[in-house]
């Protein structure tokens, strides 16, 4: 990723809003009805009950109403999306082998570079399918499977059949339901047990045309004391008008495993980001959410776990930087359905130019399940005073032996500080920079190293010239 | 990196609060010269102070300031402070999750690159900022904390004089720097004070004791009074005023009761 000063001068606002030309293999007319999804369903070959659950999806697609609550979706025209676009023939394992002009974006992204320096396997969607899958050899043999989705459904039936779809149900909501219909793409991950993934798979997700749809399907699977962490990562163009980006992801932690994903989500601000991201934790498993949205028009998203065995964890890391029309709606759910389950949500937010950033956390203890720990504390801080930030928490405790807290601040950007930053010859920008920063600090200083510098250059690009 | 000569003072009038404060200060610093600013509780020592920095709450509502004859008060905070100025803050801010240390090399490329000039390499500013801390006699633990997070009212004290030492500005305003510190606090912030005393930097002290000019020896010394300078003289003014208070420069029995 590029991070010499020079490059980061030359900067646009947004960085990533360059758009490539269109070379479809399949581009279909905009829209969703039963004869794009059996086209869909042939053109990728697959199994008849996979078609079975796109239509039952779709079914449960007009049948769940909007959601009415969260962000407002009254311009969100759903039958002006592009559902599918299949930008090449095939997908590649060596980046020589994918379209050169696709391969171009993703260099522009830095992607090939950071895979050489610290990924132990990179997957790469362009529209709707995954280009480029490749984990490193050593992974592989130890059993880790990491491809898309598409192939792993093709490669391991089985699996793959008994896992989707069981974190998250086909009709949870209406936006996971148009994900079944359409889903193409994402990740397929099995990491074996007691083998652990030492350095990052990475997803990166790349929207090209105006008004497409992405609903990426990933599915996790960490057996019993593995070990894996999961990166994603998402930019798109700049048009006049919306797309649309709703993927669905399932994880199963296993008795003793270790899940982490990390999101970093820098969608143009013309994209609507609603995603369903769901874990399911057994005994003394662990899930560790990561979820930074700095970009998109509206974000809903909860990532959230459901902490089905014995000593299970979760936790959540939400950072949520709202700017001028961008509302990001945002946090987590930790359902604690087992005993001496214990779960942390820790949220920072900051709305600045008349952004909206709003916490929406639940959390859950079901009836006996004694000793459950859990803590929730929300940080918003407002840059200006036209800026808004709201918290909803919902707590429902059905167990009295059990210890949850709740905390929410909500601050300025103090004029004191601004000042006395200034007073040491800090610009304005930096002087609110650095307030942001140190704000975050908590939070970033719990990333992986190249994580924390991508984030931290996202933040100083995002308040660049936030002020006069 | 810039270094200015002369800061003057021509009848300042400030409002706070659509309140006068400042009823018309006339001052000029050179550097080279270390002045005195003393004066009972709210007659409006912090509020010259934070004027000449630019707050934006404080309203000048009369005359200018000068340094090196440009006209400041038209500049932004940053400017005048990377033109050479410094203020030791009664109360400085806290700002969480920034590192001392980040924070000085931020405020030293700022002060260097004035005019252009060369940045410092980071094993030099490491280096630097390693020996003001032993001069300051502080811990270097320091460095790693949050900004002003935490610190106790002398250890506060202590970091703004390692700022202004790092920064190494032309003039400099200490407000109270003095005051919550200890007799050993008092003796190592003056040393910090004085390493910077000479042709290249002027200073004004606002204090209320005579304890700190024991260390820091100044040539002229002033009253402030309900908003003007009522009085100005040499140290011996300063002993007047220990044994006598104020009573003898205040006119009006109602402005000293404020
Ligand atoms: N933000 C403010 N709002 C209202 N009044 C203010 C404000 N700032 C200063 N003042 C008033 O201005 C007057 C001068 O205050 P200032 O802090 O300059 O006094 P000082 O001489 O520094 O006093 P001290 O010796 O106690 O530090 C005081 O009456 C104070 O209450
Ligand atoms: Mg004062």
């Amino acid at each position: 990723m590029p991070t010499s000063e020079q490059e980061q001068l030359n900067l646009d606002e947004y960085k990533y809003g360059f758009k490539d030309p269109e070379n479809y293999v399949f581009k279909p007319q905009k829209g969703l009805n039963t004869e794009i999804i059996r086209t869909i369903s042939e053109m990728k070959k697959e199994p008849e009950w996979m078609l079975k659950f796109r239509l039952k999806a779709y079914d449960m697609f007009l049948k769940r109403p909007m959601p009415n609550w969260g962000g407002f979706l009254g311009d969100l025209d759903l039958a002006n999306i592009y559902y599918y676009i299949k930008p090449a023939e095939k997908e590649s394992r060596s980046w020589d082998d994918v379209p050169d002009d696709i391969k171009k974006t993703f260099d522009r992204l830095g992607i090939p570079e950071a895979e050489r320096k610290f990924l132990a396997g990179v997957g790469a969607q362009y529209e709707s399918e995954m280009v480029y899958h490749s984990i490193i050899e050593e992974l592989e043999q130890k059993g880790v499977i990491f491809i898309s989705s598409d192939d792993g459904l093709k490669k391991h039936p089985e699996l793959f059949k008994k896992y989707f779809g069981t974190v998250v149900p086909i009709g949870d909501n209406k936006f996971s339901a148009i994900n079944s219909v359409a889903w193409s793409g994402g990740s397929f991950v099995y990491v074996p047990p007691g083998v652990k993934v030492e350095m990052p798979l990475q997803a990166y997700f790349r929207l090209n045309s105006e008004n497409s749809g992405q609903f990426e399907r990933t599915l996790i699977i960490a057996d019993e004391g593995s070990e894996v962490n999961y990166v994603e990562g998402c930019t798109a163009p700049t048009y006049s008008s919306d797309s649309f980006h709703s993927g669905v992801i399932e994880i199963i932690v296993k008795k003793g495993a270790r899940v982490r994903y990390t999101t970093i989500q820098n969608w143009s601000n013309n994209v609507y980001n609603l995603v369903t991201q769901r874990a399911l934790v057994e005994e003394d498993g662990t899930m560790e959410w990561i979820d930074a949205n700095i970009g998109s028009k509206l974000t809903m998203k909860y990532p959230s776990c459901y902490l089905v065995g014995k000593g299970a964890r979760g936790d959540i890391l939400s950072l949520a930087f709202a700017s001028k029309n961008q509302h990001q709606d945002t946090g987590g759910k930790m359902i604690h359905a087992a005993p001496h389950t214990s779960s942390t949500i820790i949220s920072k937010s900051i709305s600045k130019n008349g952004g909206r950033s709003s916490y929406r956390g639940q959390v859950k203890v079901h009836p006996g399940c004694k000793g459950v720990k859990s803590s929730v504390v929300c940080d918003a801080l407002l840059m200006d005073d036209y800026s808004r930030s709201d918290t909803y928490p919902y707590i429902e405790v059905d167990e009295p032996n059990s210890s949850i807290g709740h905390e929410a601040t909500v601050s300025k950007v103090n004029e004191e500080q601004v000042f006395y930053l200034m007073s040491r010859g800090l610009s304005e920008d930096e002087a609110t920079g650095l307030i942001v920063k140190g704000f975050l600090e908590p939070m970033i200083k719990q990333l992986p190293m190249e994580y924390a510098i991508e984030l931290n250059r996202l933040i100083e690009l995002e308040m660049e010239g936030s002020i006069g | 990196m810039h270094i200015c000569k002369k800061l003057e003072i021509k009848n300042l009038h400030v409002n706070v609060e659509g309140k006068e404060i400042l009823k018309g200060v006339n001052l000029v610093i050179n550097t080279g010269e270390v002045h005195a600013l003393m004066g009972p509780n709210g007659s409006g020592k912090s509020t010259l102070a934070t004027s000449l920095f630019g707050h934006p709450n404080y309203e000048i509502t009369q005359g200018e300031v000068l340094l090196d004859g440009e006209d400041i008060l038209e500049m932004d905070v940053d400017e005048r402070a990377r033109k050479g100025m410094f203020l030791a803050f009664q109360y400085p801010s806290e700002i969480p999750g920034v590192s001392v240390v980040n924070f000085l090399r931020m405020a030293s490329k700022a002060r260097l690159s004035s005019n252009g000039g060369e940045g410092m390499s980071a094993r030099e500013f490491r280096k630097i900022l390693k020996e003001k801390v032993a001069l300051l006699k502080m811990d270097e633990s320091f460095l790693s904390r949050s900004l002003n997070e935490g610190f106790s009212g002398g250890e506060k004290k202590r970091m703004e004089i390692l700022q202004m030492n790092m920064l190494q500005p032309n003039i400099a305003v200490l407000d109270e720097t003095d005051s919550g510190l200890d007799v050993d606090a008092l003796k190592n912030v003056s040393e910090g004070v004085n390493q910077l005393v000479g042709e290249n930097f002027g200073a004004l002290i606002i204090t209320h004791y005579q304890r700190i000019l024991n260390y820091i020896k100044p040539e002229f010394v002033h009253i402030m009074v309900d908003g003007r300078i009522a009085n100005s003289g040499g140290l011996e003014l300063v002993e007047k005023i220990e044994a006598e208070g104020y009573d003898w420069l205040v006119n009006s029995p109602v402005a000293s009761a404020v």
